[in-house]
């Protein structure tokens, strides 16, 4: 059926036309509408889009547009007026929001094109991000070949392998054809070629230091790129004539003495090696700033590493070095005791059996001296007695020096009276110094005390060395000696300024003075006269029979008494003047310091704390058996008697407090009596004290003795008085000292 | 009373004339102390002992050296004992002769110690006579009715 074509309009003559106007409104329209559906369906895809006002402005417009085109549409034909109506309507708002969106579009435009704008620098600024987190990246990875080869190197403590692993670690990170380090020679004055990282012997090229390619590595910290042709660079053998880039950079040799806190090493350092890299020739690599970094850092830690490896192996030099000394010190010391030890033996040894035969001489001689004799005979045996006398006199010097030096001697501190021990060396002397016919002299001073507190025996000992080497060497003339209590100021001494003597409450110090006009010492002499065995040259006189000791003894027995002694003399023929001075304690006041065996003051005839004691007494001999038992029961004690090691045992119970055993006797071993008592007592709370008799004063049975488990030691023939003070000592201290 | 005295004078000349001479030390004084009220015979009982044990041993001594093969250390026991009872009396002389002796048994002098043994037994003789004689001072001192002195 037709359509109703009513509104079909006359088609004039350019009714084609028309037909295509119309047509083209129609496409226009279509399009004028997709157009906003398409940005609104692409801008709701996308949610970054500003401006959807003005979208919305666009997009109406469009719409309003494609309205108009559609509407004009129906206008080819004839139309209502509605429709115009309608057109006109949509015409002028066509026209309002068209004329908006200009206006619009009159900012909008400058704010789009400042949008690209940006847009375009932020792709720069994104490429050039991307160009230095390329660079970063390259630089971390630099960074962690750096840690791996400082980790390497730091590894080891050899110098050998730390250059050798550095030049390994350097090749393979850098990816070189050659790495190659100089040092410079213990000259200085050139440069050795000394690992290389191909060759595994290097050739041993030497080059001079001076060269200029040289100076300008060494002056800068930093990596140089230097020649390929330069005398160092040429590693390889002649064959390659083109190698790769080639940078050389200095590696300082750090010293001891350089690690101060606050200086740089760069300051100090004037021995450099030369570090030489050698890049691929076949590629065409170039050295890169983060490579040449790379490779500077290296060689700071490569000398850093090289200077604890110097350290190390001075540490250990010096270590084997002290154990050397250590060993020969040990040895030494152990020599030095074998011998002390061997020289104590033999003085133990010849203490013995030096004695025993002189003492059998002097026993003897004095024996025969009793016999009928003729005169001749008699003067043989005294001559016989005098020199028997003397030598036991030596010997027991002899002795006494060698306790004295190796320090084991003690002093034997009791009250003496000091005026007795003058009168006694007084009247040892006056004989000869009578028939020499010379005046001698005594005198004290007001001040000076009747007693004193020190060891009689060896002070008298001092007296009678000086006094008699007076007498000796004094041929005519006399002899004053002077006692009396030193001042501060006279005990000064020019040649022992190191003497400073304090008087003080418990203690004085006495001065004495032995002035001779006999034949006088050369000053030059005097400081040789207290050394021992030294005999002054001038002496002269065949008489001079000075043993040499004398004096080298009194002055250790003066030194012991804390004193000092010294001789004056104006010279040979002038007489001489011979001074000690010793501290000596004052009787009466407290003594603590002093040895404790001090003899105390001698109780009534009964002691009543010994009354009761119950001892046992063991002792072989009969004789000595009854007297001992005397003394113990006239001190008050129960004494019970055996003569055997067996019966003392059975005997023993533990209401007794004391054993006597004598020791002087072979058959009976006392130490194992003494071991078996202990034994028997060991369940007990208490046993009974051990002393030992004995017979012959024997410091090596006395140590024996005391080892074995006694408790002190009491010379045979017994005394009341000393069983007395054992007894006391014994009860009170538990402990017999040697007395 | 005038005996006593002179008794007495002659008890001390005597005893101090026997130290000078060296028959009797300072021991022999410890004897002496040792006597008292308790013990007033002390000394006369050491003294038999020290007779009685001394001729004990010169007869053992004796014996022992008049043997086929003599037995030093034996004998050297012997003096050792005498030694030292002799030194517990006091009789010095007699203990120096024994020191002496004992030299030449270390020595295994034959010789030396028989020529020894006789002068061992002089000093004794000697000092047992000393001994005695002084002891009868005592003795008669003391029924005269006086005290004995007492050296120092």
């Amino acid at each position: 059926m037709d359509a109703c074509h009513c509104i079909e309009p006359q088609w004039p003559a350019d009714e084609l036309l028309m037909k295509y106007q119309y047509i083209s409104d129609f496409f226009i329209a279509l399009a004028y509408f997709s157009i906003p559906l398409e940005l609104v369906y692409f801008v709701k895809k996308s949610a970054v889009f500003p401006y959807r006002w003005v979208l919305v402005q666009f997009g109406s417009f469009i719409v309003l547009c494609g309205a108009t085109h559609l509407i004009s549409l129906w206008t080819f034909t004839m139309h209502s007026r509605t429709v115009a109506v309608v057109m006109t309507t949509a015409k002028i708002l066509t026209a309002v929001v068209s004329c908006a969106t200009a206006l619009m579009l009159v900012h909008i435009i400058p704010d789009l094109l400042s949008v690209k704008k940006r847009e375009l620098y932020l792709k720069k600024k994104a490429a050039q991000l991307d160009r230095e987190m390329g660079l970063i990246r390259t630089q971390e990875e630099t960074g962690r070949y750096v840690r791996m080869l400082t980790h390497e190197i730091r590894s080891t403590l050899d110098r050998h392998t730390i250059l050798k692993t550095t030049l390994i670690e350097l090749g393979r990170t850098l990816a070189l054809e050659e790495c190659a380090l100089w040092m410079p020679t213990h000259t200085g004055l050139e440069l050795q070629l000394s690992y290389t990282l191909r060759h595994q012997y290097p050739m041993g090229f030497i080059v001079p230091i001076q060269l200029p390619v040289i100076n300008q590595v060494f002056s800068s910290n930093r990596a140089v790129k230097i020649s390929s042709s330069s005398p160092v660079a040429r590693l390889r053998p002649a064959g390659k004539y083109t190698t790769g880039e080639v940078v050389a950079v200095r590696v300082p040799l750090l010293h001891l003495s350089n690690f101060q806190i606050n200086d740089w090493p760069e300051l100090m350092t004037k021995r450099y090696a030369l570090m030489v890299l050698v890049l691929p020739s076949d590629s065409a690599r170039q050295w890169h700033v983060h490579e040449l970094e790379l490779v500077e850092v290296v060689a700071d830690q490569v000398a850093v590493a090289l200077s604890h490896a110097a350290i190390l192996e001075e540490s250990m030099r010096a270590r084997d070095l002290l154990m050397e000394q250590n060993v020969a010190l040990d040895l030494a010391r152990r020599e030095a005791e074998t011998a002390v030890r061997a020289h104590n033996d033999f003085l133990a040894v010849m203490n013995h059996e030096m004695r025993t035969p002189v003492h059998a001489i002097i026993a003897l001689s004095s024996l025969l001296q009793e016999t009928k004799l003729t005169p001749e005979q008699r003067l043989m045996v005294e001559t016989i007695l005098r020199s028997s006398s003397l030598l036991a006199t030596l010997i027991n010097d002899v002795l006494d020096l060698s306790r004295l030096k190796d320090g084991s001697f003690k002093l034997d501190i009791r009250t003496l009276s000091l005026h007795v021990l003058f009168w006694e060396a007084l009247n040892l002397i006056r004989p000869i110094a009578s028939v020499k016919k010379l005046f001698v002299t005594l005198s004290f001073s007001s001040d000076m005390p009747e007693h004193a507190i020190g060891d009689e025996k060896r002070l008298m000992q001092v007296l009678l060395n000086i006094v008699g080497n007076a007498v000796k060497f004094t041929r005519v003339g006399s002899i004053s000696i002077s006692a009396s209590v030193a001042k501060s100021e006279s005990l000064r001494d020019p040649r022992a300024p190191g003497f400073f003597p304090v008087p003080s409450d418990n203690h004085f110090y006495l001065h004495v003075q032995v002035k001779d006009t006999g034949s006088g010492i050369n000053p030059q002499e005097i400081p040789n006269l207290f050394t021992k065995f030294a005999q002054s040259q001038s002496s002269g006189t065949k008489n001079s029979s000075g043993s040499g000791l004398g004096l080298a003894i009194s002055k250790r027995f003066v030194n012991l008494m804390e004193g000092h002694i010294w001789i004056e003399s104006e010279g040979l023929g002038k007489g001489s003047t011979a001074i000690f001075v010793v501290k000596l304690g004052i009787p009466g006041r407290s003594h603590e310091s002093i040895l404790p065996f001090v003899p105390k003051v001698p109780e009534n005839r009964v002691p009543t704390k010994f009354l009761g004691l119950k001892v046992v007494l063991m002792d072989e001999n009969g004789v000595g058996r009854m007297v001992t038992k005397g003394i113990l029961m006239h001190l008050g004690c129960e004494v019970l008697t055996v003569s055997s090691g067996d019966e003392c045992l059975r005997v023993l119970i533990h209401e007794h407090k004391v054993v006597f055993l004598d020791v002087s006797l072979p058959s009976i071993d006392s130490y194992e009596l003494s071991v078996r008592i202990h034994e028997k007592f060991s369940q007990h709370f208490s046993r009974p004290f051990i002393v030992a008799l004995m017979g012959n004063r024997d410091k090596l049975m006395t140590e024996n003795c005391l080892r074995a488990g006694m408790d002190g030691v009491v010379p045979k023939p017994v005394s009341v008085e000393k069983m007395r003070s054992a007894l006391s000592e014994l009860l009170e201290h538990g402990l017999l000292l040697d007395s | 009373m005038e005996i006593v005295g002179q008794l007495q004078k002659q008890y001390v000349d005597f005893i101090n004339s026997l130290f000078r001479e060296g028959y009797l030390d300072d021991q022999y004084v410890q004897l002496q102390k040792l006597q008292d009220d308790s013990n007033p015979e002390f000394v006369v009982e050491v003294v038999s002992i020290f007779f009685e044990d001394s001729e004990k041993l010169l007869n053992d001594l004796a014996s022992s050296i008049q043997q086929q093969v003599v037995d030093f250390k034996k004998v050297d026991g012997y003096v050792h004992q005498f030694k030292g009872s002799s030194s517990s009396v006091g009789a010095q002389r007699v203990k120096n002769a024994c020191v002496a002796f004992r030299n030449f048994c270390e020595e295994k002098n034959l010789d030396g110690c028989s020529r020894f043994l006789n002068l061992v037994k002089q000093e004794f003789y000697l000092v047992k006579n000393k001994l005695e004689t002084l002891l009868r001072l005592e003795q008669q001192i003391l029924q005269a009715g006086g005290t004995v002195p007492l050296i120092e």
